[in-house]
């Protein structure tokens, strides 16, 4: 991949970015109900004009897009600054954000880890015994495990590893302790997944020409799988990345809920309940982001694999 | 002529016949999708019919908690309602979502990837990146938040038209609608591929030489020519949406109580564990009929793709 389209791709990302927020900033304003409906002793007309005047709610609507994105105005999107949270008075969305993120990004690492270092074996193992017992076991693991989403499993690990035999702590965030059971269920549907498409590869690329060849020429067996087959076999689950890590950040809302981590999961759901406007358009924003971001890295990997692909 | 065209018809009708009783004759030899056709088949059957049969699914009565017995097969719910009819009418809703759902990716999709794969050039260029750029998006992010945020407006928009209580029927549009907006983009691509390669073929060529318009084209020749490949990846998508179905309900923004979906079923369950007491039948039984429903839809979607893509029945 050229230097140029690399640049050209993330040129791209500005104006998308621009697009996504203007939709989810019509999107969230377009529903009835306010920010300040559910307050616990309801506010009087006065206090809820003021609050409005105080978040520039009262203004209208082109302008509170122009203040969102900061043309004519200070912070702003273009200098990063989500604005304040409308339900979490004293906290701005950036402070949120900072404060969640981290903790989500570990636990989707880990977990896009344990479904690589599971689901790629597995697939690997499958596609070389491919119509022996083990092809049939393993793809029938493989086809439960993408069966069984982190709703279902979560509570179940919760119940026996942590209620009936107490070897995982069942909640909070601590030590790696409290990362192994979280990242199990949420890794386990994803390892199912890439095994599944790793036979797929690696079945396919196990009858190509090449690998006729470098038997042939007497190159061992396990080289032949590693060296020559596995680089092709992989390409379908490296194109499956970017939608399995989209995946992986929705599968996190369950999973943070269910063992009840700080990360920034929960707050999407709760804040569009709430018409927290500022924090629902920042999240989809924060999600898009990374997203498109770690879908221009997939292509970056795909080139280097696949040297016969040509962007640009 | 009108010979000509008759003899064409019956070649035509036995090649398709022989072709069809192939794929079949395949499918049938495939033990786990036939085992889960008859699954999914009885499933359907039971869950329908259970109604007639017993009411103790949606009474309320003073049995909470009741775990499995003679009477109540999967123990009761909070309410001391019967498990046994809950899941079933999960899996009736999950069921039906998922099928509403699937067909409106297919039409979206099936619309959108054969435009762009007929009309070709530059139009074909930009639906097409767009559906890249729709690839990469959270899309099941923007599902909630429209969720969340319209489901007032459609709720009062049923309200004024049909009168009556809009919440359910609110809920259930935006869940058709929402979660068959997201899970077109597959079928499309595909859709694209293969007219793609058909409307290269003579008989395309032959039609538009005959001064066809593109519609009509598309409509009378090109669709049916993608009516397998199509099938296959409806029958794929099905899971997806039961699980995203199940996902939201989940998280309560699908199915509203007292409705069940096997989603909103696992969640009531959730919510009783607790370190002294688990009613394990309570998460135990919906997320069974969950997976498997999944598996079943799954195997059944595997099975039809060895049959009728050409692309893995190579591999055989």
């Amino acid at each position: 991949m050229s230097l140029g389209y690399f640049l050209k791709r993330l040129l791209m990302l500005v104006p998308l970015i621009l697009v996504i927020s203007f939709i989810a900033f019509c999107l969230v304003r377009v529903a009835p109900g306010g920010p300040f409906d559910k307050e616990r002793a309801p506010a009087s007309p006065d206090i809820e004009r003021n609050l409005k005047a105080k978040y520039h709610l009262d203004d209208p609507l082109w302008k509170q897009y122009l203040r969102f994105i900061g043309i004519g105005f200070e912070g702003g999107l273009i200098r990063g600054d989500f604005g304040p949270s409308l339900k979490y008075r004293n906290h701005s969305v950036n402070d949120i954000i900072t404060q969640g993120l981290p903790v989500s990004l570990v636990l989707g690492f880990v977990s896009f880890g344990f479904s690589l270092g599971v689901g790629i074996p597995l697939g690997i193992w499958t596609a070389l015994r491919r119509g022996g017992w083990q092809d049939h076991l393993g793809s029938f693991i493989s086809i439960l495990a993408v069966c069984i989403p982190a709703f279902v499993l979560g509570p179940i690990l919760i119940v026996l590893l942590g209620i009936k035999w107490p070897i995982f702590p069942v909640g909070l965030w601590g030590g790696p302790w409290h990362i192994i059971l979280p990242a199990i269920t949420l890794g386990t549907y994803f390892a199912g997944k890439v095994a599944r498409l790793t036979r797929e590869g690696m079945s396919q690329a196990m009858q190509q020409d090449f690998i006729t060849t470098a038997r042939a020429k007497g190159v061992s067996e396990k080289s032949i799988v590693f060296r020559h087959a596995l680089r092709e076999g992989i390409l379908p689950v490296v194109t499956y990345s970017g939608p399995l890590l989209a995946d992986l950040m929705v599968g996190s809302f369950v999973v943070e809920n269910l063992f009840q981590i700080p990360g920034i999961g929960v707050f999407l759901v709760n804040s569009s309940i709430n018409r927290d406007y500022t924090m629902v358009v920042g999240l989809v924003i924060l999600y898009s982001v990374l997203l498109l971001i770690l879908n221009l890295f997939v292509d970056v990997v795909y080139g280097f694999l696949d040297k016969r692909v040509k962007y640009g | 002529m009108a010979e000509v065209v008759s003899s064409n018809n019956i070649q035509k009708s036995q090649l398709g016949e022989s072709l069809n009783r192939r794929a079949w004759l395949r499918f049938r030899a495939n033990l786990p999708a036939m085992l889960a056709s008859v699954f999914l088949i009885s499933l359907i059957m039971i869950s329908l019919c259970w109604p007639f049969v017993s009411s103790l699914g949606d009474q309320h009565s003073d049995a909470q908690f009741n775990p499995p017995s003679d009477q109540y097969w999967f123990g009761t719910d909070v309410h001391g309602r019967d498990l046994f009819g809950r899941v079933l009418a999960g899996t009736r809703i999950s069921l039906l979502v998922g099928l509403v759902g699937a067909l409106v990716s297919l039409v979206i999709g099936v619309l959108w990837g054969a435009t762009a794969g007929l009309l070709g050039g530059r139009w074909d260029n930009w639906m097409m990146r767009t559906v890249d750029v729709l690839y990469s998006l959270p899309s099941i992010i923007f599902v909630i938040v429209i969720i969340t945020t319209l489901e007032g407006v459609i709720q009062g928009w049923v309200e004024s038209v049909f009168a009556g209580d809009g919440s359910d029927a609110a809920r259930h549009v935006l869940l058709y609608a929402g979660l068959g907006a997201v899970s077109w983009l597959t079928m499309s691509r595909i859709v694209r591929g293969q007219v793609l390669a058909l409307r290269e073929q003579q008989f395309v060529e032959a039609a538009r030489s005959l001064g066809l318009g593109t519609w009509t084209i598309l409509w009378r020749h090109i669709l049916p020519n993608v009516f397998g490949v199509v099938i296959v990846y409806l029958t794929l998508t099905l899971p997806a949406i039961v699980l995203y179905e199940s996902f939201l309900s989940y998280l309560g923004l699908g199915i509203q109580p007292p409705q069940a979906s096997l989603g909103s079923l696992i969640a009531e369950g959730a919510a009783q564990i607790n370190p002294v007491r688990v009613y394990w039948w309570m998460i135990f039984f919906p997320a069974i009929g969950l997976a498997a429903l999944l598996m079943a839809l799954n195997f059944v979607g595997d099975g039809l793709r060895d049959v009728f893509d050409p692309k893995s029945t190579n591999e055989r």
